[in-house]
């Protein structure tokens, strides 16, 4: 496995290769990643990843935060799937707390979480079309994008960084139509999937660029760390939703797409085959949903509604405390972790007793995925640099944080 | 829902696989084991994690054959400070376990990864970069996250929030 290790220091060998520098403003780089490439012609004969571009510290913010304060800062680190976040530490402090959270709020995690899901694999499908060149499929999946994140704006009044999950359920109760207009995306978005299929699954151009191109054998996906549609393309079959399931997933009935070849059009099918199993998760949601309330019975913990706040002595205690002082978590650490659209992600939590994390480490998918990159390419083209680099489906806010 | 105590005894704990092949395979080298949440975790010593990591890797009744993650917990000022953690998961049996090597303070090290699992090579390069703690036998151990002329590692707890002015 050692040809699977970093080279060194990337300065031309001999008088053969140079170095080209890609990035960090790239329009095919899927935001703030550079690449250093060592290039012999057109063919790469070593690539590396450089990133940091974006590194924000949420890790050392979380530790000044309250418990409930640090909700808002999980959207900013995967601005494509917020509510993975939210609920992978949400999940993580419940495990903490040893809170069990009502039904209603499981099942509305589960349906926002796969709308999430298709939400991130659009952007990724249209921007991942667009940079092979495939311009139209990058309009039809903002067109579907655009109506998910309408929802996200009824349900959680924001378009991106909902931050609609907290410690102990959901924000709010969703509104009057919510339901309706989920039903009626459920209904026609099967149709689109067929859309976008049609415009690429077949066409010769998007297959010359994709079939076996940037391979990576399952042996190899799993000695460099990579989890998600980046393992399952290479024919692992493992998906934490089905293996270790958490929020009521095992209560859902779909099935886990794998493919074999471990090329670019391998991890394409992949995700264009998730797409379509996480709309028929979002339709038993919502039919399934249990009646109930929609946070747990945890007085010092879950902010009391509203007209309680203000009608009850009491709820306004409680409301007074949680926000001036949070609350307190038992001492201990947990590792929680979720199938986020593109991989394992994970909340490693320290809690020391008080209200503050003493350590949050977050276990971000891309940024182990982003590792395969140079097995991915070396020896190939330049032109599938780019190709790779879409099909890993990376997000430099999670990789950085 | 109220919390199970944590269990911390060695010999109740050792039905767990990942305990009972760790013992069988070097029981000087494990200090500790802890059962919480649902978690397991098991103390090693620093000269051991990497054969640890290994026995772990290729014992056929655990089969943790994918590293999840590397990080590390700052205990300033208590000694031992640091606490590098690894999560092992297990996908045949379902399955995770948590290894801990505790650190001193005064130029923290261990072995890398790198040779098990190359994809240790980043998480272990982010350890190096925000707590200083450095890895042997590290391929390429530069700074990942902060520039390369940074001073301090910022998830030190004595490195302040708002950075040095």
């Amino acid at each position: 496995m050692a040809n699977l290790l970093p080279t060194p220091v990337l300065e031309p060998g001999q008088d053969r290769t140079m170095i080209l520098n890609m990035g960090p403003q790239h329009p095919s780089t899927h935001g703030v990643l550079r690449v250093l490439l060592e290039i012999d012609g057109e063919t790469v004969v070593r690539l590396m990843p450089d990133i940091g571009y974006l590194h924000t510290g949420i890790e050392k913010t979380c530790e000044a935060k309250f418990y409930q304060q640090v909700v808002p800062l999980t959207d900013r680190i995967d601005y494509l799937c917020p509510m993975t976040n939210n609920l992978c530490y949400v999940l993580a402090v419940e495990k903490l707390l040893g809170l069990e959270i009502p039904p209603k709020a499981q099942w509305l995690r589960v349906l926002l979480n796969e709308l999430t899901r298709i939400n991130s694999h659009l952007v990724w499908l249209g921007t991942h079309a667009m940079d092979i060149g495939a311009m139209t499929v990058f309009l039809y999946c903002f067109r579907e994008r655009e109506e998910i994140l309408k929802m996200f704006e009824m349900v959680a009044g924001q378009r991106m960084m909902t931050s609609y999950f907290r410690v102990g359920g959901v924000a709010l109760e969703p509104p009057l139509g919510f339901f309706d207009r989920v039903r009626d995306f459920a209904g026609y978005f099967p149709e689109r999937i067929d859309q976008y299929e049609n415009l690429l699954t077949g066409n010769p151009i998007w297959l010359m660029r994709t079939k076996g191109v940037a391979t990576m054998t399952s042996e190899d996906a799993i000695a460099l760390c990579a989890t998600g549609p980046t393992l399952r393309a290479s024919g692992v079959d493992f998906d934490l939703r089905r293996d270790m399931p958490y929020s009521s997933y095992d209560k859902f009935q779909f099935k886990v797409p794998v493919t074999q070849e471990g090329d670019v059009f391998a991890r394409y099918m992949c995700r264009v085959q998730e797409l379509r199993e996480s709309i028929g998760i979002v339709r038993q949601a919502l039919d399934g949903m249990p009646e109930g309330p929609i946070k747990a019975d945890a007085p010092h913990v879950v902010l009391p509604d509203r007209e309680k706040m203000k009608t009850q002595m009491e709820a306004l205690i409680h409301h007074f405390k949680i926000i001036t002082e949070g609350f307190n978590v038992p001492a201990g650490e947990v590792y929680q972790a979720v199938e986020s659209p593109r991989g394992e992600m994970g909340y490693y939590i320290v809690s020391d007793g008080t209200a503050k994390p003493y350590r949050v480490h977050i276990r971000s998918a891309c940024f182990a995925n982003l590792q395969t990159l140079s097995k991915l390419c070396e020896g190939r083209l330049l032109a599938d640099v780019v190709a790779a680099i879409g099909s890993i489906d990376i997000v430099l806010g999670e990789i950085d944080r | 829902m109220a919390l199970a105590p944590a269990v911390t005894d060695l010999e109740q704990l050792k039905s767990h696989p990942a305990v009972a092949c760790l013992l069988n395979w070097n029981a000087a080298a494990i200090t500790g084991a802890k059962f919480d949440r649902d978690e397991m975790t098991i103390y090693v010593d620093r000269p051991a994690i990497r054969e640890a990591c290994a026995v772990l890797r290729d014992d056929p009744a655990c089969a943790f054959t994918s590293l999840s993650d590397i990080t590390c917990v700052d205990c300033y000022p208590a000694e031992p400070r640091f606490e590098v953690v690894y999560h092992l998961l297990s996908m045949k049996k379902k399955e995770r376990a948590r290894l801990k090597v505790r650190l001193n303070g005064d130029s923290p090290a261990l072995e890398s990864l790198t040779s098990l699992w190359p994809g240790a090579n980043y998480f272990e390069r982010e350890v190096f970069d925000l707590f200083g703690v450095r890895f042997t036998g590290h391929p390429y151990l530069r700074r990942l996250l902060m520039p390369e002329d940074w001073e301090g590692h910022p998830l030190r707890k004595d490195y302040p929030v708002e950075g040095y002015r």
